[in-house]
């Protein structure tokens, strides 16, 4: 009977039954809202003057006096020999902190625009029911990521700016996109036809470094039900990281947390929109355990 | 239950420690080569991407060359906070690294603001916040690049390139020579002084031509350098109140006899 289940009904189908449209894709709606407005305040900048967020992601000044800069690109630049100036090196300290403190993949759920490209094409795959897949190793991109400061030193340039098409897309959605849609229509398409995941959770430099920031962030979701979990695999499914899920999900019996401290995991929460059992709560690093306990 | 899943996980453990290992091993250097891979293309690439190109004009203040593309964050403060919409920031397959600010002096030449408000916006230090007047900057030079066309080299006067130059007579100036076609007249020959012209580009905005004869260089590429062993007799002169090598001996001229050569 699971087994049809699965086989016939779309994922978070169930959640939506049991708890409600909204409930089961509020955070799917709330993250898009987060990144398109993010983008839509750095065009109304550029087109109109409005200066509430002014510049793009790689660095920008809120209300024209609060610096923010993206510390991996100042990391490369860094790596490149060029000591930025003050402003740049607050406005990375502003944002380190903030995602060490509210996990640094959430860089990529709530604000990258490829997270759009790449979820739609993760999407899609799963309705066209496309599964053949490459693998390719999740290490990669701590590969890539070491090239992309290693680089720097060696031959002085940023190398990876002049590709990076995070850089490339939100400029890009900014500025004007030029010929950058190649590349981004090249990731949407090894994403769907190639490899699953293929950019965000296997190669994508930007996504490991936000990773490593977010090591010790306090922001944690937290498979705090997992006694509830029946098996649908809806969360498998959605979730961009899916080999973070079965450790906590499995792990009572071997006394592993519930809580995804997986720096992978991206606090995008679609697995708690998609949980028909509302398995998972957002919660900190220090929720105490009470799971089990009663 | 228990047991027989720790059982399991025992048996797991023990029988694949080996190949685990093994598997370790080769997905680090498949990593690696991969990743050496996509780092030489990124390179080669890189490398081509690093030639100046004629085009790229970038703004006032930014450092040269290489070090302009290690600093510069790609983040278009300069372009947003440019009043006259000159700067631009390069997509993919423009002229220059995909990202940086550049301008088309034919299009929007620099207006050459006195508050430089590109520089006091760029957070990185790309454009040198020690840039305080205008009038130092080096975003390029112009060069006469055209002299079949350029109607001033014809013997007429347009002079329009001279007269909306921010540093007339100063950055251009307009040189006196003959002109043997007439044998009466005067060409007057637009000259940029290397040294004064910042490259704004509203030369080449200007020149009435379908395409222009003067044109903004990048420095790197328009200006030539004298060999380190060089000296200018007449520099060294000055310098050391005399000349470096004693006087030339005077040999006795000899001439033809007869001759009333002087
Ligand atoms: S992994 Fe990279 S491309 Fe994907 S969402 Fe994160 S930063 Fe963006
Ligand atoms: S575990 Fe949940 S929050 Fe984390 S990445 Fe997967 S779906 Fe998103
Ligand atoms: S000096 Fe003025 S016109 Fe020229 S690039 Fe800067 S802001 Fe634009
Ligand atoms: S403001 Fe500075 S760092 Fe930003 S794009 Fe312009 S030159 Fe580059
Ligand atoms: S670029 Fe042309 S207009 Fe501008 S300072 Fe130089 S000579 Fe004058």
């Amino acid at each position: 009977m699971q087994t049809e289940r699965q086989a016939n009904s779309r994922v978070g189908a169930e959640a939506a039954a049991t708890l409600g449209w909204w409930h089961a894709h509020r955070f799917l709606v709330l993250r898009r809202f987060s990144q398109l407005s993010i983008l839509a305040l750095f065009a109304a900048s550029s087109l109109y003057g409005l200066d509430i967020l002014k510049g793009n992601l790689s660095s920008s000044t809120v209300l024209n006096t609060v610096p923010l800069s993206d510390p991996f690109v100042l990391a490369q630049l860094i790596a490149s020999g060029h000591w930025p100036a003050e402003t740049a090196l607050l406005g990375g300290a502003i944002v380190l902190l903030f995602y060490m403190l509210v996990g640094g993949r959430s860089y990529c759920s709530w604000v990258c625009p490829v997270n759009i490209v790449t979820d739609t094409a993760s999407w899609l795959r799963r309705r066209l029911g496309i599964s053949k897949t490459t693998r390719i190793s999740n290490s990669l991109r701590y590969w890539l990521l070491g090239l992309s400061l290693l680089l720097p030193v060696a031959g002085g340039l940023l190398i990876w700016e002049l590709v990076n098409p995070v850089s490339l897309l939100q400029r890009g959605l900014i500025f004007g996109l030029g010929s950058g849609w190649v590349l981004i229509a090249m990731i949407f398409l090894l994403d769907l036809l190639i490899s699953q995941r293929a950019w965000c959770s296997h190669l994508c430099p930007m996504g490991a470094f936000y990773g490593l920031i977010g090591k010790l962030s306090v922001i944690r979701i937290n498979a705090r039900h997992r006694e509830r979990c029946d098996d649908c695999m809806d969360c498998y499914k959605v979730c961009p990281e899916p080999q973070i899920l079965k450790p906590v999900l499995k792990g009572a019996a071997n006394g592993v947390s519930p809580i995804i401290f997986a720096s992978d995991c991206t606090n995008c929460s679609r697995c708690i929109d998609v949980c028909a059992e509302s398995v998972f709560e957002i919660n900190t690093r220090f929720t105490t355990e009470v799971e089990n306990k009663k | 239950m228990k047991q027989t899943m720790d059982k399991q996980r025992r048996s797991e453990s023990s029988a694949s420690k080996a190949p685990a290992r093994r598997q370790f091993f080769t997905d680090v250097a498949r990593g690696a080569s991969a990743a050496g891979m996509i780092g030489l293309g990124l390179t080669a690439w890189a490398s081509s991407a690093k030639r100046s190109d004629p085009q790229a004009i970038r703004p006032p203040g930014a450092l040269s060359g290489d070090d302009f593309l290690n600093a510069c964050l790609r983040c278009g403060l300069c372009v947003e906070d440019c009043p006259y919409d000159t700067l631009k920031l390069a997509t993919l397959f423009d002229p220059a690294p995909s990202g940086t600010p550049w301008f088309e002096a034919r299009k929007v030449p620099c207006e050459m603001c006195e508050d430089i408000p590109c520089v006091a916006a760029c957070p990185s230090g790309a454009l040198d916040p020690a840039l305080k007047n205008i009038d130092d900057a080096r975003m390029g030079t112009a060069v006469l690049i055209d002299e079949k066309n350029c109607l001033n080299f014809q013997g007429l006067r347009c002079d329009v390139c001279y007269r909306v130059c921010p540093l007339i007579d100063e950055a251009i100036t307009l040189e006196r020579q003959r002109n043997s076609r007439t044998g009466k007249h005067a060409l007057f020959i637009p000259t940029v002084q290397s040294d004064a012209c910042t490259g704004c580009g509203k030369c080449e905005e200007a020149c009435v031509l379908d395409e222009t004869a003067i044109k903004v260089l990048p420095l790197e590429l328009a200006s030539g350098t004298l060999g380190q062993h060089y000296r200018l007799g007449w520099e060294e002169k000055a310098r050391n109140g005399g000349s470096l090598v004693p006087e030339q001996l005077k040999l006795e001229i000899r001439r033809p006899e007869n001759s009333n050569a002087n």
